[in-house]
């Protein structure tokens, strides 16, 4: 079943066309990679479908409804999240309070009204329920990444891998549908890319469909079932890793032609 | 509701044009730190208002001994320049000790530092050339001179005059030399102009001296006109800063753009509104309430979004 | 002697309240906002005019000066939320130039430079106030600086709290979580406001005279000090500046040395408490508070299965 797929979807900045009537899909319950050279509007593209930028044209289609445009904050709540390529976490509070802040939309006691100003005010022995089933939750995805001996940390100082990771843990308690990782391999070495290979099987086991921009050939070969390539901005092959290796185009994308 | 015709109009073109090139000046310290920064110099007036005290200690000191007019116009010129130095070196200062530390600091930082050398200048001025204002001799006879009903001062002639060669001038610095092209480099990314071989302290430096020397010439201007005092910085300061605002903040063309705009609905504003004295500001504030609502680049600005 | 500490003690509690307002708008949320004073001064003016002009007893016009004053905190909210922070504080200092101008020229209404002066002394619950006792102003204010501790307490010390830091934190990251913040924003700017407006209320019936000159850019400054000083994002931090700074500009009234003191230092010490307080200690004198989840919530859990 087609979880999300987007028609001739276009991106234009100025002059330059970021991405080109793109039509991308991604199965239910599966590891969909996402690469290309540098530029080649992989990330555009992200941003597009998660409502962080709104398309110049073409729609976007989740779970069969169209989401084109609509508020990144509504994308979220419908089960679409998402990390950045340049982690953005928040550095000053702890590791526990940036997972926290995941379960934000989800936390709601049966008694409690939808809007935690008034909560706050008036419903001060609910709040501690609500807080009670947020930190056991946050605790839960804490423990799922090993990162439970770091929950009284600042974000800031946790070492560069596991801040991915904790970016990670902060989309998944979201509870999304539909995930997407913008390079979470970056920067890390074999070894902390093969845990995190591990990682992003045992999400998909627990139902999480994953669409990943990465530049680890060995990783998203590895673990993807299906990938799609972009090259200035449009998409010039999709399939197996099996078929993308053997794609010449492919290749000519990212080595150039032979005769030069 | 005056009488409108066109030898009224044109006056106030003109009035409206001279206070225009006025914010221009003023503007375009702000817009061209912005432009590099990405930072608003919440001192800038401040450094104004002391270049222009300097320029008036000193010519005042001049004046008793310079008598005829040939000697005391020389005399404005020195102390002008003089006050140019001065406000050079306060704003270069200024940057290095309050802005330089906190460039890599969350947002709010720098702004607050900005305030708070703000606030410092201004009472230090209180405290050092006391609370009333002063007047600034004219350097020549100020008569206004006639022609078909309108009438303009060899002041505003000076400050048109002025406003042409500096604006194009800096245009030109900006465009052609080498210098503005790393100004420009080093505005559209720092990180990558820092890579080229750019040093860009001494650009900061330099940007921040250019506004500054900009800014005294203004504030001369206006004192000539109006008086100086310790608080003068900080109107002037913010309505100029709408004025690079409604260009587009970082843009040159558009700080030129700005002052004038905002100069001209000033002087046309009062007039058809009738607006008494004290009403005159809220025309500049409403301005910007107005361009932040619709259209926050300001005119020539591009409407940047944040890389994600 | 002791008429002198008990207005001061009283001032203070004023003081307190509007850092702890203003805490929540710049250190919780980090919105600099400029015009605090302004929101503090139409609390002060709405309830001058409804208690003089409109004969209303004190605490229904304290009630409306909070509302009013959350509803200037909603105007300035709302359209300057497309703004990054530098735009926003410029834009919050055009809006205090507005309506101290405003304050200054609406002369029906506001009683223009001259302001609104003898604001009866305030009536609550039969218990009518002398124009002289200051005391009963002091436990007044100080009963209401209680109440906005606790609420602002309550209110940071939740799921709301934390957004409005994840906001400060990275506005993108915040919305990529489900949050939306301008909603958040403008929720702060509004409560913020709101307690502005009570402190303003405050004031008026304590000192009995409003004028436009009280609520200056100068006085948003002082209050952001306050809350610079003492510590951004932390409530007691916000009451620690606003006790430091304000007894460190009246010690020399205190003590009656003031003339010797030039008028200009007091500012030119605000001015350097913002320089170096960026440079040196930007978290301020009391860093963000750490919250042990876990021994608030295993206490509770304990709590509940004795029970």
């Amino acid at each position: 079943m087609i979880l999300l797929y987007t028609k001739g979807l276009r991106k234009v900045f100025g002059g330059l066309v970021a991405v080109n009537n793109v039509d991308f899909e991604v199965e239910k319950n599966s590891i969909t990679g996402l690469i290309g050279p540098n530029g080649a509007g992989k990330t555009t593209l992200f941003n597009n479908i998660t409502g962080m930028d709104i398309p110049t044209a073409g729609d976007v289609f989740f779970k069969g409804k169209i989401i084109t445009g609509l508020a990144p904050y509504k994308i979220t709540r419908l089960g679409i999240a998402r990390t950045f390529q340049n982690i953005r976490l928040f550095k000053d509070m702890t590791v526990l309070e940036n997972v926290m802040i995941g379960r934000h939309f989800k936390g709601t006691h049966p008694y409690l009204t939808k809007n935690s100003f008034i909560n706050a005010i008036l419903g001060y022995i609910y709040v501690k329920r609500e807080e009670k089933d947020i930190y056991n939750n946050s605790m839960k995805w804490l423990d799922f990444f090993n990162l439970k001996d770091f929950a009284n940390e600042k974000a800031k100082n946790l070492p560069y891998g596991k801040q991915r990771e904790l970016e990670i843990a902060r989309a998944l308690a979201t509870e999304p549908e539909l995930l997407f990782l913008d390079e979470p391999a970056a920067g890390m070495n074999p070894k902390e890319t093969e845990d995190l290979m591990n990682t992003i099987k045992r999400i998909k086991e627990l139902g999480v469909t994953i669409v990943l921009i990465e530049h680890d050939m060995k990783l998203v070969m590895n673990i993807c079932d299906k990938i799609t390539v972009l090259n200035y901005g449009k998409k010039i092959a999709s399939g197996t890793p099996k078929e993308i290796q053997n794609n010449p185009e492919v290749i000519e994308a990212y080595l150039g032609r032979e005769d030069e | 509701m005056e009488n409108f015709n066109f030898s009224t109009i044109l006056q106030h073109f003109i009035n409206g044009l001279t206070v225009g090139g006025i914010y221009a000046f003023i503007a375009l310290g702000y817009t061209m730190v912005y432009g590099i920064l990405k930072f608003i110099n919440f001192a800038h007036g401040e450094i104004l208002m002391m270049g222009t005290y300097i320029s008036l200690i000193i010519y005042d000191v001049f004046l008793n001994y310079f008598k005829t007019p040939f000697l005391i116009f020389v005399a404005f010129i020195i102390s002008l320049i003089i006050g140019i130095c001065f406000g050079v070196t306060l704003g270069v200062s200024v940057e290095i000790l309050a802005y330089k530390p906190l460039r890599n600091a969350p947002r709010l930082a720098p702004l607050l530092s900005a305030i708070g050398v703000s606030i410092i200048l201004s009472n230090l001025a209180a405290f050092l050339f006391g609370t009333k204002s002063k007047k600034f001799q004219y350097p020549f006879d100020n008569t206004p001179i006639t022609i078909s009903g309108i009438s303009i001062s060899p002041n505003q002639l000076m400050i048109l005059i002025l406003s042409l060669i500096l604006m194009v001038g800096l245009k030109i610095f900006i465009d052609k030399t080498k210098t503005g092209k790393a100004m420009r480099a080093a505005s559209e990314n720092q990180k990558v102009a820092s890579l080229m071989g750019i040093n860009i302290n001494r650009i900061i430096s330099i940007t921040f001296a250019i506004g500054s020397g900009l800014a005294v010439i203004a504030g001369v201007l206006i004192a000539l006109d109006y008086k100086v005092y310790p608080t003068m910085g900080t109107m002037a300061g913010l309505k100029a800063f709408i004025a690079a605002v409604v260009g587009g903040i970082g843009n040159i063309s558009g700080a030129m753009l700005g002052g004038i705009i905002l100069g001209l609905l000033e002087t046309f504003g009062t007039a058809v509104l009738g607006l008494p004295v004290g009403f005159k500001d809220i025309i500049a504030f409403g301005v910007l309430i107005i361009i932040l609502l619709f259209k926050p680049e300001g005119i020539l600005g591009k409407k940047t979004r944040e890389k994600v | 002697m002791i008429d002198l500490i008990l207005l001061n003690i009283a001032t203070l509690g004023i003081f307190v309240i509007l850092s702890l307002s203003l805490n929540l708008i710049a250190g919780y949320t980090g919105l600099l906002s400029l015009c605090h004073a302004a929101f503090y001064g139409v609390g002060a003016y709405t309830t001058a005019i409804l208690m003089t002009k409109a004969h209303f007893t004190f605490l229904p016009s304290l009630i409306i000066s909070g509302f009013i004053a959350a509803f200037f905190g909603f105007l300035i909210g709302l359209p300057n939320l497309r703004l990054r922070g530098d735009y926003l504080a410029i834009a919050t200092l055009g809006f205090s130039e507005i309506v101290k101008n405003i304050f200054l020229n609406w002369d029906s209404l506001t009683g223009g430079p001259k302001g609104i002066s003898e604001i009866p002394p305030p009536s609550i619950f039969g218990i009518k106030f002398s124009a002289y006792n200051k005391f009963q102003y002091l436990i007044l204010i100080w009963i209401f600086v209680a109440i906005t501790y606790f609420a602002i307490k309550r209110l940071t010390q939740s799921r709301f709290g934390r957004a409005l830091e994840a906001i400060r934190e990275d506005e993108v990251a915040t919305l990529a979580m489900g949050i939306d913040v301008t909603k958040y924003k403008v929720f702060s700017f509004i409560i913020g406001a709101f307690f502005a407006g009570i402190a303003g209320s405050l004031f008026s019936v304590f000192i009995k005279v409003v004028v436009p000159n009280s609520f200056d850019f100068m006085l948003s400054i002082i209050i952001l000090c306050m809350v610079v000083l003492g510590g951004m994002g932390n409530n007691l931090g916000a009451v620690l500046g606003a006790t430091i700074i304000y007894f460190a500009s009246e010690l020399p009234k205190i003590f009656g040395i003031s003339s010797l003191i030039p008028p200009q230092f007091n500012q030119i010490i605000f001015g350097l408490i913002l320089v170096l307080m960026m440079i040196y200690r930007p978290q301020g004198i009391i860093p963000r508070k750490k919250i042990d989840y876990e021994t608030n919530i295993v206490k509770e859990m304990k709590l509940r299965n004795k029970k």
